[in-house]
């Protein structure tokens, strides 16, 4: 078989296998943006016990692989508590989990990043503290934050490659069933590396151009 | 008629005793320039007047509502004292009129278009109509300013804080900020500025008042407090910044 037929007999099922990667990649980044959000808040709030439980959820994720966090969701939580869940809601619960608790960061470092004479301008014009954050700090924290949103993004995507020890069929399942199939992984790992990095090299440039058409008080927002 | 009381104001930066008892009461309309070496506690005692800074204990009290207690609405109070900073603080996401226009939309106290147009008065009374739609980014410092002050007037306050307002400016555009800000003081504002400019203070201000070490140390008018300053703090201060 010449490369080209394999190329257009696999493209299916690769196809296949990128729909489920960037699938569980969107949900899992919508439900990360919320969680980290979330967890942002929780962190800078002014209760103490709020910031620890940010904290510790943080460092947990942070602390752990990965890889055994998955395990640890699909296989281990799932037996303790005697529930079923399909590998590919499971991928996508640890892959917010995980891009939540990074994302939370990120998102808290924009905050700092914002001069704090900002804040003190918006409450001296009488805005409560929540119209303030909401309508002077956040849009100019995401503005900042938007190339490592944009990297944590990429990150998760490539992510889901990891998700495929629990058998979730994302591109990276489908394609070790191809190479095993036709024993020739040289050019199928070769085709889907090629197939991921159009996919994010497509999502770089998306992000350049929002980073360009968001600078701050520059023509049109 | 009484606008400020300031009662017994303490204020403690951890262990560090910034504000060490001011009591002071400022009139409907007045004009007061706060002076003294840096470290003297003049732009804190500024800052807890809208409660910025918390105070550690003391009274902070205007219209006759205390900023200090704490079962009063400090956002409410905030819309009444107009405050203008160092360095300018304009929301740089936001073009000059959106900038004034934030605080009476999102605290309805006005329509969009109600709101528009009172940043196209406030932006021609400060002489900046043309920069309506400009981002701050493209404006110069003095211009930023002007904007600040625009900014800080659009919910109508009838008491302006001024946080050493011209300290940040190139020196050739210090004229235009204090311009506008003697058109305020005549206008009847109740101001209290901390300031360097002695020359604004000599010719703006209705009573000056000399900090040091987190007191006052001497106020009055200005001729005075200027021209035969009685501490001998205050005479050292003058003799090193005219």
């Amino acid at each position: 078989m010449s490369f080209f037929d394999l190329f257009l007999q696999s493209l299916p099922s690769f196809l296949k296998g990128m729909g489920v990667t960037l699938q569980m990649t969107f949900f899992a980044l919508l439900i990360a943006i919320v969680l980290g959000m979330l967890i942002c808040f929780l962190r800078i709030s002014s209760l103490k016990f709020l910031n620890i439980i940010a904290t510790v959820y943080v460092d947990i994720i942070r602390g752990t692989p990965l890889l055994a966090q998955a395990f640890f969701l699909y296989f281990g939580l799932t037996a303790a508590l005697g529930f079923q869940i399909s590998n590919k809601n499971a991928g996508i619960i640890v892959l917010a989990l995980n891009a939540g608790a990074y994302l939370s960061e990120i998102f808290r470092s924009g905050i700092n990043a914002v001069n704090h004479g900002q804040m003190e301008a918006a409450r001296s014009l009488g805005l409560p503290y929540g119209k303030a954050m909401s309508k002077v700090i956040l849009p100019q924290a995401i503005r900042i934050v938007i190339p490592s949103i944009m990297n944590q993004f990429i990150i998760t995507l490539k992510d889901t490659t990891i998700i495929s020890v629990i058998g979730a069929p994302e591109l990276i399942k489908a394609a070790n069933v191809v190479s095993a199939r036709t024993f020739r992984s040289f050019e199928v790992y070769a085709m889907i590396a090629i197939l991921y990095f159009i996919v994010i090299f497509t999502l770089t440039k998306i992000s350049t151009y929002i980073e360009r058409r968001l600078a701050i008080g520059k023509g049109k927002r | 008629m009484e606008k400020v009381n300031v009662k017994n104001l303490h204020k403690y930066f951890g262990n560090l005793e910034v504000l060490k008892g001011i009591d002071l009461v400022i009139e409907e309309g007045e004009v007061v320039c706060l002076i003294g070496p840096s470290g003297s506690g003049k732009s804190t005692f500024l800052r807890c007047l809208n409660q910025l800074e918390e105070t550690t204990h003391g009274e902070v009290i205007i219209d006759g509502r205390a900023l200090t207690d704490k079962n009063n609405n400090i956002n409410k109070l905030r819309e009444n004292i107009g405050m203008v900073f160092q360095q300018f603080n304009l929301f740089p996401h936001l073009t000059a009129a959106e900038n004034i226009m934030l605080a009476p939309v999102e605290l309805k106290k006005m329509s969009k278009e109600e709101a528009a147009k009172r940043a196209k008065e406030l932006l021609d009374m400060v002489g900046l109509g043309e920069k309506y739609d400009e981002y701050p980014t493209n404006l110069s410092g003095g211009q930023q300013q002007r904007v600040a002050i625009a900014r800080a007037l659009a919910m109508n306050p009838d008491i302006m804080l001024f946080d050493e307002p011209t300290s940040a400016l190139d020196p050739e555009m210090v004229g235009e900020v204090l311009g506008v800000m003697k058109q305020l003081a005549k206008d009847g504002m109740t101001m209290v500025v901390v300031t360097h400019e002695m020359g604004f203070a000599r010719e703006v201000a209705d009573r000056v008042i000399f900090m040091d070490e987190g007191v006052i140390v001497e106020q009055g008018k200005p001729e005075n407090v200027f021209g035969n300053p009685q501490s001998e703090r205050t005479q050292n201060f003058l003799n090193m910044v005219l």
